[in-house]
């Protein structure tokens, strides 16, 4: 039967939804095709994310993935950094027998595990109250709350290299103004996501999710998305047929930038109300919710730049 | 004919410079927008202003009497509320281009996003590429033409809006159909088309229209509310 839609909705609610939607979080990415970029990386995407401070000035958060160690990088945080990581290199270096390298930035530590000791380094950590963003070869994550721009300079990221990297700046709306309720989440090694949106199904999915062992640690609607793919990926699938699962198994709203070790990744609903543009030259792939983010990118004048399409699965991979 | 660089003058200075032209200066460009959100709107004067590169939200829009091209694309709602002139969008253009317009020509010479032409009141769309889904949702009046593809649900809830697309409509909205081609709107289509600058034949082009079941609240649907 057809019943003309007016009858919900009126126009004005129908455009003015639509506006404080796209007002909603800013998220960029960008994936670096040749290596003469990669010492700029971090410097690029600072840019694009302070750009996108309107659309987000509550908090911020970047993922890098940067130079592999040998070794495991965890990053943690903590809210009162100068007691919580006094002595943590000895303690760790003492209790796993092995030299364990830490790299303090402000709140958060980025602590280079030895494989074999995985389990034991990231109980102590937690023993020690600390909190994992992420765990990988190459990902280090960094996100606090306040202005895109403070939270860069608080870790440096202007300075810091790798070879993709995402970003998202937030303004909240299904969970509170918290560190871990910024952006990106990260629920597997060397995965994490960012999202400009709200999920609908979200706490019945966190139960599915943790019925087959992918527990979430936040209320957060995008910790669950980040957790459904990570969840895809363990079970096989590539970066693009998990992208492509979120069609299906994800109500609500989203746009989704997910970065994996080798890969990036974009996808949006069906409906797609929320803002995404990406950009390609020779150098790189970027994303950014709006064109303004790329203004100060290399080549961006001759770059090819579209509107990624609805339901519709973007990715590379190295 | 005057230079604005956003370079060295804010949005606001733009905005004024170009909403407070009269008589004797009646060309503008404007420099490095960079993605700047609202350039050149609630414009009421004769002049041509031509933006050189790309732009953001609410590009020229509540547009009366200017002329306004884009030498770049745009972001979401572009030449919104229209009420008369011209703007001519010379890459693509975001979600809802042209929503709301009551009068004046929209032309985009690439692809249109999702809700081109949302409850279009009277403005003249071309549009050289493909549109989003959604498009001429609760159109009212004014024309739509595609010279490409058209996405899901074109003209969902349309009024007296006509829909003319070259292309595939990937579907039809509530209440859409395709009507006959009749040579009146062969006419109308050459028009437009020439108007646009746009070089394409009306005879491969369908057109679509409201079907007219939904004005009116039919009882037997109550059980629906």
């Amino acid at each position: 039967m057809q019943v003309k839609l007016f009858s919900h909705m009126s126009e004005s609610t129908a455009l003015l939804r639509d506006r404080m939607e796209n007002t909603m979080c800013g998220i960029v990415g960008l994936f670096l095709k040749q290596e003469n970029l990669r010492p700029r990386l971090g410097d690029m995407l600072t840019d694009m994310l302070i750009t996108m401070t309107d659309r987000g000035p509550d908090s911020a958060g970047i993922a890098i993935y940067g130079d592999e160690m040998d070794g495991l990088k965890v990053t943690v945080q903590s809210d009162d950094a100068t007691s919580a990581f006094d002595g943590l290199q000895d303690e760790l270096t003492e209790r796993l027998g092995t030299s364990v390298p830490v790299r303090v930035l402000d709140t958060h530590a980025i602590i280079t595990l030895s494989r074999d000791k995985r389990d034991e380094g990231l109980a102590c950590l937690e023993e020690r109250g600390l909190r994992i963003m992420g765990v990988g070869d190459a990902m280090e994550i960094f996100k606090e709350v306040g202005l895109p721009k403070d939270v860069a300079d608080r870790f440096g990221i202007r300075a810091m290299q790798g070879s993709h990297g995402i970003g998202h700046t937030r303004m909240a709306t299904e969970s509170a103004v918290t560190t871990l309720g910024a952006h990106p989440f990260s629920t597997a090694d060397d995965q994490c996501l960012v999202h400009n949106g709200s999920l609908s199904n979200h706490n019945q999915m966190r139960r599915r999710l943790a019925r087959d062992g992918f527990v979430t640690k936040t209320e957060n609607d995008t910790e669950v998305g980040a957790a459904y793919i990570s969840s895809r990926i363990a079970k096989g699938d590539t970066l693009g047929e998990a992208l492509e699962g979120t069609l299906k198994d994800l109500d609500g709203f989203f746009t989704f930038v997910m970065g994996t070790k080798n890969g990036f990744g974009v996808v949006r609903d069906p409906i797609a109300c929320k803002p995404a543009v990406m950009a390609e030259t020779d150098d790189y792939v970027a994303f950014a919710s709006e064109y303004r983010a790329f203004a100060d990118l290399p080549g961006i004048d001759t770059a090819r730049i579209w509107e990624p399409e609805p339901a519709t699965v973007y990715f590379w991979e190295r | 004919m005057q230079t604005l660089d956003m370079n060295d003058i804010d949005l606001r200075a733009v905005n004024a410079t170009l909403q407070g032209a009269t008589g004797n200066d009646t060309e503008f460009e404007v420099l490095n927008l960079r993605g700047s959100h609202a350039v050149a709107v609630g414009l009421d004067a004769p002049i041509d202003v031509t933006l050189h590169g790309s732009a953001g939200y609410y590009c020229a829009g509540m547009n009366k009497q200017a002329k306004i091209t884009v030498k770049g694309s745009v972001g979401p709602g572009a030449a919104e509320n229209m009420m008369s002139g011209e703007v001519i969008v010379n890459g693509d253009a975001s979600q809802y281009a042209g929503a709301t317009g009551h009068g004046g020509l929209l032309v985009i010479k690439g692809n249109a996003s999702s809700r081109c032409g949302i409850s279009m009141k009277g403005i003249d769309i071309v549009v050289g590429g493909n549109i989003g889904h959604m498009s001429a949702f609760m159109a009212q009046k004014g024309n739509l033409v595609v010279l490409g593809d058209a996405g899901d649900a074109l003209g969902d809830s349309l009024y007296e809006a006509r829909l003319f697309v070259r292309g595939s409509v990937k579907s039809l909205g509530a209440d859409c159909v395709e009507k006959e081609m009749r040579p009146e709107h062969l006419d109308l289509l050459a028009d437009l088309l020439s108007r646009a600058g746009m070089d394409a034949k009306p005879k491969e082009f369908r057109r679509y229209g409201s079907a007219r079941e939904l004005y009116h609240f039919k009882v037997d649907n109550a059980g629906a509310y």
